[in-house]
């Protein structure tokens, strides 16, 4: 399918760049709460909390002002997807909740049982909200039933399969990495020395589940390729993807911490980028009947709509950039732990 | 028991515990913003450590909003969706506007405003302090908006047919203007800062009683009696625009708020009483005789449409709403009077003294809390049938894809968590009140300190 430059596709791409906003930001943030239990001692784990704390909310917002996006843009698809994986949804806000109020809560009491509880919560917490969101893309990645009234006629537990698992712990895999070059980042001494090995692990982890994702992919769903066979340009994304991964030891070794992490950044971006080129002009395929695809112009608002979310977006933007840059700029540097701290 | 059922007892639970937060925040967050200005301006530490306490509190509140906030974004597609397919047009781009202009200013600045004493100059502190302030009125205005066009749509038409139909946007700021967005988002904006007001009084006279932090409390009193009294007093005049609104747009509600039955006679005005809905009368009512017409029509003879002008499958539960709706206008002359009360006693300079005073503000943070949610309740449960009046019905609102037992157990699943939540915020706040502002926060920030000991080298 061909590019077309509509208010549709610029739609798509909009969302695209909000939910890798999302990504690439609340990643290293679920990234940190993954590998949180397997540090020790409660200083370290209280830098390890504080690292994000100032950030971690914001991040989460560009999940929230996605499914706002969603909703406006693509109504049935928010319609249909939010519906159909009511279940599994619900179990992702559950763990939502959870982590949110574990880092609020955890240093707000000295007991060695609250503590603990409550490093427990936010830890699989973070594993089970970056295992469920790649199992939402595996699945969309697979296609679910839909209907010809645009409604999901599947179950919950059909969603749940070797190939979905597979992408959802390849997400997993990759927030670990992305969170623990932040984390090399944010800290120093001792902890920053933990924290380089747990990234070496981090990265093998990664690149052996990528592997699989992408053969099991080619196998079983070859249609996602089928843009870059028409286009073989657009393999460069996929070798700048493994050259930004093959560049991440590289920046370490060297002590170039920024730099490892912003090619960790690269990466999601260009993954997510292929995702979504391999998706385009579809938003949710049915395994129904492709005909009940929910494809970026039968599942949109209308015209009117997505014009006036584009000067919504024009005025917004701007301002959240200035702020979410601002605010990683004040709060630069390693973490100290102080009275206001987590 | 029938989807429809569940799925609107699952979102009114959701959106009520939700609820108890954001009034905080934003009430909070108007307080915050006056005492750290008056920091600045007088530089008397003692408005430091105010706004240090009243912070850290405001952090707990913003939290728990927060997780809450996060279930209700996605509940519309979850629990909703035919009505999601149907407003999406409209109502998503409010949504939309909410995360970019609302949530990303006041997640952002509140790192700032919790995290940042050390890390930017008291000017800068003072600014995000105001960002989040605004973030958080913000966040009510466009949900408020997206709400009210449920309640009187505007500025739209409807496109196909059957189940196919759904409202397509004609006209984007007569959606926004719709009829009652601006009462009702003046209304709810007040009474969230009655309940922070209320709160800060309520610790404040704590503190008072137990002759504990004494500068601190009074000064705290004042702020909060200040905000009380204008917003109990703007609360009413707010309110009242809402009433006439709601009698010219939905009188169908209007008539449920005073159990009005009979369309050829004059309204009376009930202050209290008890609907009983089969012989269309009121028991053990106390009301205005013909009070209502005057209002609506500035005449006391006029007659008003009544409850049996509708079809019966077009009127909301009269008692319930009935006795919500009077519980709150009672609650809210309650908070006008006493924030009467309490400016006087503190004009007159004895209010340390008067202790059954001091109590009641003790208690009377459950006032506007309650006002609020049965406010909620009002206007909510006075709409129905509809899901958007007089083109949706609630009941053909669903998601086709859910089944009861699902919600069942996403009900079970927030009750626990909920009330886990619920039992920890008040075990938490109750350490912080106990522990009471604290003497560290008396001396500058370490920003200050640096500044200062630049200047004397
Ligand atoms: C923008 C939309 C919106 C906003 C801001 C609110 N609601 Fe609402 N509410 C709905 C959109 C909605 C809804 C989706 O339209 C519901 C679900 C079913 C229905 O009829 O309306 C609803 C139902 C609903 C019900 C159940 C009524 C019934 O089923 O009889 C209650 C008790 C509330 N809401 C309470 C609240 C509270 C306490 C709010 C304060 C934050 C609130 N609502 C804000
Ligand atoms: C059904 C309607 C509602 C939805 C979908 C909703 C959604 C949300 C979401 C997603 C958040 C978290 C944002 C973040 O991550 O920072 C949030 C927080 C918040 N919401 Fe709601 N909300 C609703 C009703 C309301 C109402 C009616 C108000 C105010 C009158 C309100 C005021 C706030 C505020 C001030 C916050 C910030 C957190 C806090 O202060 O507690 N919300 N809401
Ligand atoms: C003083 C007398 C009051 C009057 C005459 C009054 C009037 C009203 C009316 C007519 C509505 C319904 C609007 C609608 O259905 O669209 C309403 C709703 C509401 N009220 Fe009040 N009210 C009063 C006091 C209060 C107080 C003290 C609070 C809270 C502190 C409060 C909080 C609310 C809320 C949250 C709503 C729901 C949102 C809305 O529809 O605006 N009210 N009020």
């Amino acid at each position: 399918m061909d590019f077309n430059f509509d208010l549709n596709s610029l739609w798509f791409i909009l969302i695209g760049v909000l939910l890798t906003g999302y990504a690439i930001l609340d990643g290293f943030d679920l990234g940190v709460g993954s590998l949180h239990l397997f540090m020790k001692g409660d200083l370290n784990r209280r830098i390890l909390i504080n690292s994000i704390g100032p950030v971690w909310d914001g991040n989460e917002v560009w999940l929230v002002t996605g499914g706002g996006a969603l909703f406006a843009a693509f109504p049935h698809v928010y319609a249909t997807v939010f519906s159909g994986f009511y279940t599994a949804f619900m179990i992702l806000l559950f763990v939502l909740i959870f982590r949110a109020v574990a880092i609020e809560f955890r240093s707000k009491q000295p007991m060695q049982w609250w503590r603990t509880a409550w490093d427990t919560a936010f830890s699989v917490s973070s594993i089970l909200i970056a295992l469920l969101m790649g199992i939402a893309i595996g699945n969309i990645i697979t296609g679910i039933p839909v209907g010809a009234d645009k409604e999901f006629t599947g179950t919950f537990l059909a969603m749940i399969n070797p190939f979905t698992l597979l992408v959802g712990i390849t997400t997993v895999s990759l927030f670990m990495m992305h969170g623990s070059i932040y984390l090399i980042m944010k800290t120093e001494g001792e902890v920053q020395a933990i924290v380089k090995k747990w990234t070496n692990n981090a990265v093998i982890f990664f690149v052996i589940c990528y592997v699989s994702t992408t053969m099991a992919t080619l196998i079983y769903f070859p249609e996602m390729v089928q843009p870059f066979k028409a286009h073989p340009w657009l393999f460069l994304l996929a070798v700048l993807n493994m050259l930004a991964v093959a560049n991440i030891p590289r920046e370490i070794y060297h002590g170039r911490e920024f730099k490892a992490f912003l090619s960790s950044c690269a990466s999601i971006a260009a993954l997510l980028s292929l995702f979504a080129i391999g998706l385009y002009p579809n938003l949710v395929k049915s395994t129904t009947e492709s005909a009940y695809n929910l494809t970026i112009y039968n599942a949109a608002s209308s015209q009117q709509t997505l014009n006036i979310m584009m000067i919504i977006a024009l005025i917004g933007v701007p301002f959240v950039l200035t702020y979410t840059v601002s605010i990683y700029w004040i709060f630069r540097g390693k973490v100290k732990i102080d009275a206001m701290s987590y | 028991m029938s989807v429809e059922i569940l799925a609107r007892i699952q979102f009114a639970f959701t959106i009520s515990f939700h609820y108890i937060y954001p009034p905080l925040s934003i009430g909070l967050g108007l307080a915050l913003v006056v005492m750290e200005g008056m920091y600045l301006k007088t530089k008397n530490p003692i408005f430091q450590q105010m706004t240090k306490f009243w912070v850290r509190v405001f952090a707990l509140m913003f939290a728990l909003g927060v997780a809450t906030g996060i279930v209700m974004e996605f509940e519309f597609g979850t629990n909703w969706a035919t009505y999601s397919r149907y407003v999406g047009d409209v109502f998503g781009s409010a949504l939309a506007a909410e995360g970019i202009f609302a949530f990303f200013l006041e997640s952002g600045f509140l790192a700032v405003l919790v995290f940042g004493w050390n890390k930017v100059s008291p000017k800068m502190h003072f600014f995000s302090t105001v960002m989040v302030s605004l973030g958080s009125m913000l966040s009510a205005v466009w949900i408020v908006v997206a709400n009210s066009w449920q309640q009187t749509p505007a500025g739209f038409h409807i496109v196909g047919e059957g189940l196919n139909a759904r409202a397509e946007i004609t006209d984007f700021w007569r959606m926004v203007f719709n009829p009652s967005s601006v009462d009702r988002l003046s209304h709810v904006l007040t009474g969230a800062f009655l309940s922070g007001a209320f709160f800060i009084l309520s610790v404040s006279a704590f503190y008072l009683l137990k002759k504990k932090h004494s500068e601190f409390a009074l000064k705290s009193f004042k702020v909060g009696i200040a905000i009380a009294l204008f917003a109990s007093l703007l609360q009413l005049v707010t309110g009242h625009s809402s009433a006439v609104g709601v009698s010219k747009n939905q009188p169908a509600k209007l008539a449920a708020y005073e159990a009005h039955f009979d369309s050829s006679k004059s309204a009376d005005l009930y202050l209290f009483g008890w609907v009983n809905e089969k012989e269309q009368n009121v028991n053990f009512g106390i009301a205005v005789p013909k009070f209502l017409s005057y209002l609506v029509h500035g005449d006391f003879n006029a007659p008003v449409k009544g409850l049996n002008a509708f079809r019966k499958t077009d009127i909301p539960p009269v008692n319930f709403v009935f006795q919500t709706y009077h519980l709150m206008v009672a609650i809210g002359f309650t908070l006008i009077a006493l924030s009467l009360i309490g400016i006087f006693y503190l004009w007159k300079g004895t209010l340390s003294e008067k202790r059954w005073l001091l109590k009641l503000f003790v208690l009377s943070v459950l006032l506007p809390q309650a006002a609020n949610q049965l406010g909620w309740f009002s206007a909510e449960v006075g709409r129905q049938p509809w899901i958007v009046q007089g083109w949706l019905r609630t009941s053909e609102a669903l998601s086709k894809a859910v089944e009861a037992n699902q919600i069942i157990f996403s009900l079970i699943l927030f009750t626990l968590i909920y009330l886990l939540l619920f039992v920890l915020f008040i075990f938490l706040l109750n350490e912080k009140i106990q522990h009471g502002p604290m003497e560290a926060d008396l001396v500058p920030s370490e920003y200050e300190k640096q500044k200062m000991n630049f200047q004397n080298n």
